[in-house]
């Protein structure tokens, strides 16, 4: 019996051992101040970058982490037909939020270096480096290089998007939109609102699923008066 | 008592496996060690990883945790012969792995990935499962020689 418990004994040392080895090589260095929440929170009044035209009848939000896998699969492989679908045709404006999500040691410098490129007009070029070369998101390395060489393709100026990383001018724009998820109860990414309401999905949903959804916002939505209508009843 | 023992032994290296998921999901640490499929990351980062408000590798932690102070406890001398530690232990593992069913088939049929560590632990709740049915089969028939009462001096 007392061989027994020296083997339980061993055992949950080495267990332990094991399981703060692979917690310290999944880790890294924090590349900069964008990597990290910032000490304080204010509303700058930025509500995320959208696609499609504003007069649009249906508007999803979508909650993002950029180091997501499901994430960068939706970007790559559904987002395409959506644009074309629902986007394109004016029926559908696409607002796309920040999420990062705890687990993730790179999300939130991610999103940071996705609004750094925004702010030079290069926020969806920049979303697509990033999804599409979504390896440095496997790796646990320290993407800030790789960023860089993203950010570079995606036709941004260095020297500027440096001065925006280092800085973490968006880092209290990241957090809140990260916030206001919270309080609307995203608890995953990527999650979506249609017109202001959280859509559940039971699986990652394709671009078949987003198109019911918006036949049946725009089948339900009051139609709006014609011009001709409109003189008619001013008539009486 | 051989069953006891081997539930407590995989039931401790389940924890462990939760542990880890659970600390990765608190943010401890990098990118998950999962083989390039990065099947983990899918799985960690869905809208399933998280069960009643909490990750759903802290109710591995506490579900292993349990499993191992029941075993460890049913190993004490005077537990040895009782029949309900057994029960205990089939109670506990059938939970145990009508969760890991469910979680398998949201990874399966939902998710549409597998998670290495997920199956692991899968694995090691149905072992602990078998031998805890199979305890209650052949229940407390062996004894340690250190714990047995010694043998009675009979009359000449």
């Amino acid at each position: 019996m007392n061989r027994f418990y020296a083997i339980v004994a061993v055992l949950a040392v080495v267990l332990g051992l094991a399981v703060f080895a692979l917690l310290r090589a999944g880790g890294g260095t924090a590349p900069a101040a964008a990597a990290g929440p910032p000490p304080t929170v204010a509303d700058d009044g930025f509500r995320g970058y959208t696609l499609g035209q504003g007069s649009a009848p249906v508007e999803i939000a979508e909650y993002v982490d950029f180091e997501c896998p499901v994430c960068a699969s939706f970007a790559t492989i559904q987002m395409p037909t959506i644009k074309d679908q629902l986007i394109n045709t004016g029926r559908v404006r696409w607002r796309f939020r920040d999420y990062p999500l705890p687990i993730h040691k790179y999300s939130r410098f991610a999103a940071h270096a996705a609004q750094c490129a925004g702010a030079q007009g290069h926020y969806f070029d920049m979303q697509d480096q990033l999804f599409t070369h979504h390896q440095w998101a496997q790796t646990g390395k320290d993407p800030s290089d790789l960023f860089r060489s993203l950010a570079q393709a995606a036709g941004v100026d260095l020297k500027a998007y440096d001065t925006c990383m280092e800085a973490g001018r968006y880092a209290q724009r990241v957090e809140f939109s990260r916030q206001e998820g919270d309080s609307l109860r995203v608890d995953g990414t990527p999650t979506f609102f249609a017109n202001g309401k959280k859509l559940d999905f039971r699986r990652l949903p394709g671009s078949d699923a987003f198109k019911v959804i918006v036949d049946s916002i725009i089948a339900h939505s009051p139609p709006k008066p014609k011009p001709q209508e409109e003189h008619e009843h001013l008539r009486h | 008592m051989r069953h006891r023992q081997a539930i407590a032994l995989l039931a401790l290296v389940g924890l462990f496996v939760a542990l880890y998921l659970w600390l990765h999901a608190l943010g401890f640490g990098g990118a998950i060690k999962c083989g390039a499929a990065g099947g983990c990351e899918t799985v960690q980062t869905s809208q399933w990883a998280v069960f009643l408000g909490l990750p759903v590798a802290f109710y591995g932690v506490v579900g292993y945790c349990a499993v191992v102070g029941v075993a460890l406890a049913s190993l004490r001398p005077a537990a040895l012969a009782e029949r309900r530690w057994n029960v205990m232990l089939v109670a506990l593992a059938s939970v145990g792995l009508l969760f890991t069913i469910y979680l398998t088939y949201l990874e399966l049929f939902v998710i549409h990935a597998i998670c290495r560590w997920c199956v692991g632990s899968a694995a090691i709740i149905t072992a602990i499962w078998v031998v805890s049915l199979l305890s209650l089969r052949s229940p407390a028939t062996h004894t340690d020689r250190a714990v047995s009462p010694p043998p009675r001096d009979r009359p000449a």
